[in-house]
């Protein structure tokens, strides 16, 4: 019996009977991050980092969670359990484990440039890894932050200059908390959409020390918004809630950017790449770095991704999960089921 | 290139017509080497650069750069949806030092020089100018050898800015950039001053274009003022005998004097000094045929007399231009007119017919007229005021167009196939079939007609209900319905379902059909006999 199964309801562990980012109700749920992909309604009790707590509280509610720290073993029903950084997002964690001498590693979603906030990622040796591959396709190829937050500031100069606002379309959790910093070397006030302002306060409440931002509100007075810096979630594209900031240009910040077309299909004035997953090169790096005996690609290009895999001398199969249920896994699914889920918090 | 990449970049990404205005007026206006400025006019006009290395080549030249396997590369170009780009993404991208990008002309010059030598040095070529380029520039200059400048500027944005930039109107621009002209011999000045019309007896009018009337007919008033025409289902052309030659132009293929040799008896009797605009379509006994008799024409490099016999083409005369030697697109319609009736009788050859006026004395008359569109193998009417000038481009006022009703067929989703430019990633193009018996018969492809929103429910939907994979195209599960609507309809020994449809497109998602309500191939058929001819 292998120590992790790929059952109807998510990676089962039927050693440990706990479940990894499972996608229906189970008993134990041991979450990677708090994108709602990964962290569903339903669990009777959640183990998770103890930095992805309050957004779980934020988002889910009460229920039953259980915090633990990375490099932190700890063991259900005989299996070693321990989280590393994944550096996707605050809180994300890779989870290792060990039962009987096998090891197998669950990353979540990952990126292996450090952003200061989420936790560096750590490779961990195992002997099954289990994969995303959201940008798994060597067409995705990312720049250094600073080079693509230079673009960013850039360009807000320039909005600025023509009296403009500039509206970053980001995902609200992850993206939205990165741009604080090198948004904050811009602007006096950095305005945001509802739905970045409640996760923002559960971090802050948690105890995380970020620039402050503003909440849009109805009240806010109008001049105040002249020529503001706003993040907001890509649900307020082609919204009446826009209006408010005009004029305004509208720059998205995300991997798919990286193709013309989709910039073109967004209506964007600028898309930024940026992208809290590893790119191509990042996820070979990471499959290589686990000495795997056999790597699992899922969520993303996870046919081709692991067809490359096989032919450069590493055992991999695809898997299917429904943190993506195609291996395209249409543009920026993930952001759009995130946003969904905020609206309710609006 | 730097310019240029950056144009493209900027002009491609703009959302606002205004800020591609803007952006092409600072390059027109900036030191950039006149001849860039030539090629850029060049290819934003739809010319470019004979094809020296094809796309295979260039996709396999790529695919040795990056150090990829084929079906890598093929599956990225998929999901991509541009050579060009796709390209582009895969090199690596050179470091900041080894940049050193020449000019544009010098690129296009270099690829044009690369016709004649060998496989290796056009290689050779290829790989030193990525080598000097960054991202963007490796994109433009992919896009010289794969084609189509198609990145969301349109001519009449260009013509408006080099008009902004050289203080003329943008319909002499416009006159000036028409036609034929070699963008690598002409001068910017040659191309744009004052003597560059009279200095080229081949050089055509910009067409008048109409727009579809939405309104009802009353809102333009007195139907006296107006005529009307049958609008013919062929290609807009114009014929032009200056200095003793003949030329006939279409719009958009560019110039097909020699494709038509019916024509070339006209060469004689024409005088000189002629323009006229008229629709190029074949015809028996001054009765026109279908358009795909004339596809059958345009596509082939040498017209068979088998061709020449069944599809004989002639030209529908409907306006005058120029006449002896004087632009006459200032006087009225009705001088035009006259005077073309006068040529055109005169001369009296079956090759150049008069696109006939249609008497009618109110709205009313006109739209029980329109009925007999498809019996007259036209697609409706022109309207046109009598008192109007010849403009340019397409404007809105004096001139309409208004077409009959599409037909209309319900058919099921077959296949769907990834589409490109703003649709690269979705499933947008699609295959449909109607029903024969238990099975289903693919009979059209069809790309427009949904919105946004209904393409992603679409491509959702694929995403979700594939059910094989062949290449770039997944069979899917055949559930949803389209409506679609076409122009036309011909018999077709290429189709398996033995018709071809003329502009098909999706009219309606019809959510309210199953797949069990979809029309038959019996119905296709029928539709055959009645508009087939």
């Amino acid at each position: 019996m292998p120590l992790i199964e790929f059952s109807d309801k998510g990676l089962y562990c039927p050693a440990g009977d706990f479940y990894i980012d499972p996608w229906q109700g189970v008993d134990r749920a041991v979450i990677t991050h708090a994108h709602s992909d990964h962290a569903r309604w339903g669990s009777k009790s959640y183990l998770c980092h103890r930095d992805s707590q309050p957004l779980l509280q934020q988002r889910l509610g009460p229920n039953h969670y259980q915090p633990v720290g990375w490099n932190e073993p700890l063991y259900l029903n005989g299996v070693r359990l321990t989280f590393f950084p994944a550096g996707h997002i605050i809180g994300s964690s890779q989870i290792r484990v060990e039962h009987n001498g096998e090891i197998w590693v669950v990353s979540g979603d990952y990126k292996l440039e450090n952003d200061g906030i989420s936790g560096a990622f750590e490779p961990v040796k195992c002997h099954n890894f289990i994969t995303e591959s959201t940008f798994g396709l060597p067409i995705y190829k990312w720049k250094p932050q600073q080079e693509i937050y230079s673009g960013i500031k850039a360009w807000i100069q320039r909005n600025q200059a023509a009296g403009k606002s500039s509206i970053l379309i980001a995902y609200s959790l992850g993206k939205a908390q990165r741009l604080l910093q090198p948004l904050s070397e811009v602007t006096e006030k950095i305005f945001v959409h509802g739905a970045v302002y409640n996760l923002h306060m559960a971090l802050v409440n948690a105890g995380w020390k970020l620039p402050p931002v503003e909440k849009v509100t109805p009240d806010t007075p109008k001049a105040e918004l002249k020529g503001a810096v706003v993040i907001t979630p890509g649900s307020a594209e082609g919204t009446p809630w826009l209006r408010r900031f005009a004029p305004y240009e509208i720059g998205v910040c995300s991997g798919w950017m990286q193709v013309r077309g989709a910039v073109r299909r967004r209506n964007a004035d600028a898309g930024f790449i940026l992208s809290d997953h590893a790119d191509w090169d990042g996820l070979l790096t990471a499959c290589k770095a686990t000495e795997a005996e056999c790597v699992y690609a899922t969520h993303g290009f996870q046919a081709a991704f692991s067809r490359y895999l096989r032919e450069n001398g590493i055992q991999a199969r695809e898997v299917k999960t429904e943190y993506g249920d195609d291996e395209e896994e249409g543009n920026s699914r993930t952001d759009e089921q995130g946003i969904a889920n905020d609206e309710g918090n609006v | 290139m730097r310019q240029f990449a950056e144009l493209v970049t900027q002009v491609g990404s703009s959302t606002k017509t205004n800020d591609k205005l803007d952006a092409l007026v600072a390059y027109f206006s900036s030191a950039v080497d006149e001849k860039d400025k030539v090629w850029v006019i060049a290819l934003f006009s739809g010319r470019r650069p004979k094809r020296a290395v094809n796309t295979t080549q260039l996709a396999t030249y790529a695919i040795e750069v990056a150090g990829l396997p084929f079906w890598l590369f093929e599956e990225s170009y998929h999901t991509v949806g541009d050579l060009a780009e796709t390209i582009a993404l895969l090199l690596p991208e050179s470091a900041p030092e080894q940049q050193h990008a020449e000019p544009l002309h010098d690129y296009i010059e270099g690829l044009i020089g690369l016709d004649k030598e060998s496989e290796e040095v056009k290689k050779g070529f290829i790989l030193e100018s990525w080598r000097g380029m960054n991202r963007a520039e490796q994109f433009v200059f992919n896009k010289l050898i794969t084609g189509g400048f198609r990145i969301g500027v349109s001519q009449s944005v260009m013509v408006n800015a080099l008009a902004k930039v050289l203080q003329l109107e943008s319909s002499v621009i416009a006159h000036r950039i028409s036609g034929q002209w070699d963008p690598a011999l002409i001068s910017f000045e040659e191309l744009l001053g004052e003597h560059a019309v009279t200095s080229d007896n081949s050089k055509p009018y910009p067409f008048y274009l109409a727009y579809a009337i939405e309104d009802d007919l009353s809102t333009l008033g007195d139907p006296h003022d107006w005529q009307a025409e049958w609008k013919w289902d062929g290609i807009r052309g114009q014929i032009i005998k200056r200095g003793g030659e003949l030329f006939v132009w279409s719009r958009g293929e560019g110039l097909m004097t020699e494709k038509f040799p019916e024509y070339h008896a006209l060469q004689t009797i024409l005088p000189d000094g002629l323009v006229l605009d008229g629709e190029i379509i074949p015809a028996v006994d001054g009765k026109p045929l279908a358009f795909a008799l004339l596809q059958t024409r345009i596509g082939r490099k040498n017209v068979t007399k088998k061709q020449l016999q069944e599809a004989p083409i002639a030209f529908f005369a409907y306006d005058l231009l120029e006449y002896e030697g004087e632009d006459w697109r200032g006087r009225p319609l009705t001088e035009r007119r006259a005077r073309l009736e006068e040529i055109v009788k005169s001369l009296h050859h079956p090759t150049l017919l008069l696109s006939d006026i249609v008497p009618f004395t109110s709205w009313e008359d006109l739209a029980r007229l329109r009925e007999q569109s498809r019996e007259m193998g036209a697609e409706g009417f022109m309207l046109k005021k009598k008192s109007s000038t010849y403009q340019v481009g397409r404007k809105r006022g004096d001139w309409w167009k208004w077409k009959i009703d599409p037909l209309v067929i319900d058919a099921v989703m077959i296949y769907a196939q990834k589409g490109a430019g703003r649709r690269s990633g979705l499933y947008t193009d699609y295959t449909f079939a109607v029903r024969d018996g238990d099975k289903l018969v693919p009979f059209t492809k069809a790309y427009s007609g949904l919105t946004d929103k209904e393409f992603a429910q679409v491509d959702a939907f694929v995403k979700r209900n594939s059910l094989e994979k062949f290449g770039p195209v997944r069979t899917v599960k055949p559930e949803l319905v389209f409506e679609i609507a076409f122009e036309g309809i011909a018999a077709s020994s290429r189709h398996k379902s033995g018709v071809a449809l003329r502009f098909p497109r999706m009219s309606r998602w019809r959510r309210d059909k199953k797949p069990e309500e979809i029309n038959t191939l019996e119905d296709l058929k029928k539709m055959l006999e009645v508009y087939g001819k």
